[in-house]
């Protein structure tokens, strides 16, 4: 028995049967990780000693996620273990306190892997290529990119070296990288889960997320990490379901819109049919598909990028040298110049440009023709979803226009790079969940992601459809060879 | 050709809650540096900031004094710049929906009624304090967080004395709502100063200067007359203002320039996504509105009304309010109808103890009740003036009630005739001289020989009667 390429699911029972020990677990983890990981670079900071930060919980069988670990990105704050969202400028960073997630998979028995995974610096980017610790590989193919900016989240899972993964989403980043990874990854709605100790990127569009080998475990993770936080301002109270009830295999009469403007030029034509397939899965089993339009989805692109780095280049002010992290040591004239020489040294390049980009459409003159267009057209944006909701109890559609691309291929042209977000970013401008599971393989043997996305506050809708498509085809039992 | 100037005000106050605005750490001044603070108002990655709404109370209760229209929908933005007294490199404020916006505050300055519109009222956080060493700088962030509320005025205010008397009522309404301890020495309030001049009787503004760091309303009064005369000058030569921010400089008495319109920085605010807007109900409206009391300006005309003050009596004792509920105490409990006598002893000795010991009179902890019984002993003429006084000190020092500090020395004067008359005796036969200088025309020797019977009487007896009888007495003879 391989305990690292069992799901949290299995693990649990198995644990409850007396068949697996949370030792073994963590051994089996590790082994795979020391085995794989040199080729994958799922995971940062690897050393001899990254196993001692293993949090070890309590083994108590009525907790929820007893003894299972789970796998962190660089962003998320883990009391006393470092978190440098994979940037030189926060280079030692060591939290003096626990993200609300983190705090409430401790409670539920989870134990916090001792390495965190690789990300884009400070989740800016769709490939990982953006991390200060260099690109994480693709699983299926390693001389691709497993997406990102949660890349090291999902190729950790896909790799079986991580049985759950935490990871944030703002654009696609956790749906993107989980479609070119062949797992299972979820944006949650906009206030569902607590931010509170994510360090920002763009804090009206940031979520943190589940990544897993199958729905049920994913469903399982959401249950976990949801609620109200009273530290989180955004986050709602609304009660949380539970979610497990969601699996029933059984979506007849669910009502799928598929939206005519994300079928387009640009498209990979394998991507195309793969997913047109999916859909006539779902339609097999029960459920209707209508066209629908979201009339908007053009500016989805554009008005995120407005948005998103304006809001970067506030919540990035803060890295300055002066509190914690990197500061540039070898002499300064000024305040000035520290902070010049420091924030110069240490942002990769699309921090840079995305600090530039940001602070330029905030400037005085500029805002009313960039910043508030763009909140007026991400209102155009959620009005579209809203629409469509009324007749419809989900929407599907690829997750990505291509399957994973090459290292390098896209990292020079930021354009390019910034359309393979084109069909995740809509969700979180609305702020409405959105769920990636696998649904095929192109002839070269890499997965594809099918989107799913449903009304604010109504993952369950996502876990009932995902399940019934999962349980009744194969994709999701796939393993890469490593 | 005739210049005026027109002055805008720009008032910071500490709001006096138990936290910090967006966070949990207390805000209790002169701790130990950096021990009131957390991830939160340290501005660590992936912290969030939580509204405290007491603060957000406060800031309406302001806005409904300063007879404003608190808005319905209220929220927060973020100003953007770098300093490293303030952690995130922004500071959370309030851009263009302030809590509470158009309102007014009544005043009256040189014997004037003046009515100053206030543009905004809006919350704010407060940043550290850095400590500049001779070969570093250091920061302590205990005040970085603090709520901050931010009062700005119309520019029209007309004169320095004008806006000298704009901060003391305004300082006094803040005070009177409890929500500040409204100390410049703390820096629980600062003002800034806007002015600009222009020809007489024109409309429109002209090119205006920003003023900074004054730490007094004196110093605001004094660095605005400072500008006007530097502005006029300027003018008369034909020459233009710039427009600038300027520092005043205690020591020098004048302003200098900081920065030009140029150098002024890009803020680049835009809505706070931490914080989703607030929505403040009539319901909360009403609820505070009812908190708010008498302010100063209706306690003032009701005192100069009710007690027959005088207006330069009344502000003495109005514009604070814990001296103002103490004097309104005094005057209610003394038994006659006519609050002279008590009023006079409230603006007199008391106003001057407690100057003495650089305080309010209500922080003299003299009980109302006793003050009164105090002046009752004057009013009966069982003591003088003068023991009064020092009854007073006493009472203020020891804590011990004015009969008994009375009785124990033996105070009550001597007014019975008999017992004054012996003195007379004596002291008319000691000094026939004096005596005799009055009776031929020297009115002046009737004080002295007044003194030389208090003085055999150890202050006891009344001085009143003595003139009386020493009058009464030189004329016969």
């Amino acid at each position: 028995m391989e305990i690292n390429k069992l799901t949290a699911y299995e693990l649990i029972k198995k644990q409850n049967a007396g068949e697996v020990t949370s030792q073994e677990i963590i051994d089996s983890l590790k082994k795979r990780t020391e085995d794989v990981d040199s080729k994958v670079k799922a995971y940062v900071r690897f050393s001899d000693k990254s196993f001692s930060n293993l949090q070890l919980t309590t083994y108590n069988l009525q907790l929820p996620l007893r003894s299972i670990p789970v796998s962190i990105k660089d962003n998320i704050c883990t009391e006393g273990l470092n978190t440098e969202c994979c940037s030189k400028i926060l280079q030692g960073f060591k939290p003096p306190y626990d993200a609300t997630v983190i705090r409430k998979l401790k409670e539920a028995g989870a134990s916090i892997f001792g390495l965190k995974t690789n990300m884009d610096e400070f989740a800016f980017g769709s490939s990982t290529e953006n991390s200060c610790f260099g690109p994480t590989r693709n699983p299926w193919n390693l001389e691709c990119v497993a997406g990102g900016s949660s890349g090291g989240s999902a190729a950790a899972v896909a790799a079986d070296e991580a049985i759950l993964a935490l990871g944030s989403d703002t654009g696609g980043s956790i749906r993107q990288p989980a479609s070119f990874c062949g797992v299972v990854g979820l944006k949650p709605t906009y206030g569902r889960v607590s931010r509170y100790g994510l360090i920002a990127f763009a804090s009206s569009l940031d979520q943190i997320g589940p990544f897993a080998k199958d729905v049920r475990d994913c469903a399982l993770l959401t249950q976990v990490i949801s609620g109200y936080d009273p530290n989180d301002s955004a986050s709602v109270e609304a009660e949380v379901p539970d979610y497990t009830k969601a699996l029933t295999n059984e979506i007849k009469g669910v009502k799928i819109g598929v939206p005519q403007e994300y079928f387009i030029q640009g498209m990979d034509a394998e991507v195309k049919d793969i997913i047109e397939e999916a859909i006539n899965k779902l339609k097999g089993l029960g459920a209707s598909a209508g066209q629908i339009s979201l009339a908007h989805t053009e500016y989805a692109v554009p008005v995120y990028y407005i948005i998103a780095t304006a809001e970067a280049s506030s919540n990035l002010a803060r890295f300055d040298g002066v509190q914690y992290g990197y500061r540039y040591r070898a002499g300064s004239q000024s305040l000035i110049d520290m902070y010049n020489k420091t924030r110069g040294d240490a942002f990769g390049d699309e921090a840079k440009r995305r600090i530039i980009l940001g602070t330029f459409v905030l400037s005085h003159g500029y805002y009313d023709a960039y910043y508030l267009r763009a909140l007026k057209v991400r209102t155009l944006i959620k009005q579209d979803f809203d629409a469509v909701f009324k007749d419809f109890d989900c929407i599907v559609t690829p997750t990505s226009p291509t399957p994973a691309f090459k290292i390098k291929e896209k990292i020079a042209d930021p354009l390019k790079m910034y359309l393979s977000d084109i069909y995740t970013i809509s969700a979180n401008l609305a702020g409405i969940p959105a769920i990636s599971l696998p649904c095929g393989f192109t002839k070269k043997g890499l997965p594809v992601g099918l989107q799913i996305l449903a009304r604010p506050f109504h993952e369950e809708m996502l876990f009932k459809v995902a399940y019934a498509y999962e349980q009744n085809t194969p994709w999701h039992k796939m393993k890469p060879e490593l | 050709m005739e210049y005026e100037p027109i002055i805008g005000l720009e008032v910071h106050v500490h709001l006096k809650t138990k936290t910090k605005a967006f966070c949990g750490c207390s805000t209790e001044f002169g701790k130990e540096p950096n021990s009131q603070t957390c991830p939160v108002c340290l501005g660590f990655p992936g912290s969030l900031p939580v509204l405290n709404q007491v603060a957000l109370g406060y800031a309406i209760k302001v806005g409904l004094a300063l007879n404003c229209r608190v808005q319905e929908y209220t929220k927060f933005d973020r100003k953007n710049y770098f300093y490293p007294d303030l952690p995130k490199n922004y500071q959370i404020s309030q851009y263009d929906l302030p809590v509470a916006k158009d309102g007014f505050l009544d005043i009256d300055a040189q014997d004037k009624a003046r009515r100053i519109n206030i543009r905004r009222v809006h919350l704010e956080e407060d940043a550290g304090k850095l400590i500049h060493k001779q070969d570093c700088s250091l920061v302590d962030f205990n005040r970085t967080g603090i709520p901050l509320l931010e009062i700005v005025s119309e520019p029209e205010i007309s004169s320095p004395q004008e806006a000298y008397e704009y901060l003391v009522f305004l300082k006094s309404v803040v005070e009177y709502l409890g929500v500040s301890d409204c100390d410049m020495e703390k820096g629980s309030l600062r003002c800034d100063a806007n002015i600009s001049l222009r020809e007489e009787g024109a409309c429109g503004l002209g090119v205006k200067t920003e003023l900074k760091n004054m730490n007094s309303f004196r110093a605001v009064r004094e660095a605005l007359a400072f500008e006007i005369t530097r502005q006029t000058e300027l003018l008369i030569q034909g020459k233009t203002i710039a427009q600038e921010t300027r520092l005043w400089d205690e020591k020098s008495g004048a302003t200098s320039s900081m920065r030009s319109k140029e150098e002024a920085q890009d803020y680049r605010y835009f809505p706070e996504p931490d914080l989703p807007p607030f929505i403040i109900t009539q319901g909360q409206i009403d609820g505070i509105k009812k908190s708010i009391p008498e302010l100063p300006r209706e306690k003032l005309r009701r005192f100069i009304r009710d007690y027959g003050l005088s207006e330069y009596d009344a502000r003495i004792i109005v514009f604070s309010k814990k001296d103002a509920d103490y004097a309104e105490n005094c005057l209610e409990i003394f038994p006659e109808k006519n609050k002279k006598p008590i009023a006079n002893w409230l603006i007199g000795p008391l106003v001057s103890e407690a100057n003495t010991r650089h305080c309010g009179i209500a922080d003299l902890n003299v009980p109302a009740g006793e003050l009164v019984e105090l002046v009752k002993f004057v009013q009966r003429d069982e003591i003088s003036n003068l023991s009064a006084k020092l009854v007073l000190a006493e009472m203020i020092d020891t804590g011990k009630k004015a009969a008994d500090i009375i009785k124990a020395k033996n105070l009550i004067q001597i007014s019975d005739t008999a017992s004054l008359e012996k003195i007379l005796d004596e002291v008319v036969r000691e000094n026939s001289k004096s005596a005799l200088d009055y009776k031929q025309g020297k009115t002046g020797a009737l004080m002295f020989l007044v003194g030389q019977v208090m003085k055999k009487s150890q202050g006891k007896a009344n001085p009143k009667i003595i003139q009386e009888l020493l009058k009464r007495r030189l004329a016969d003879a």
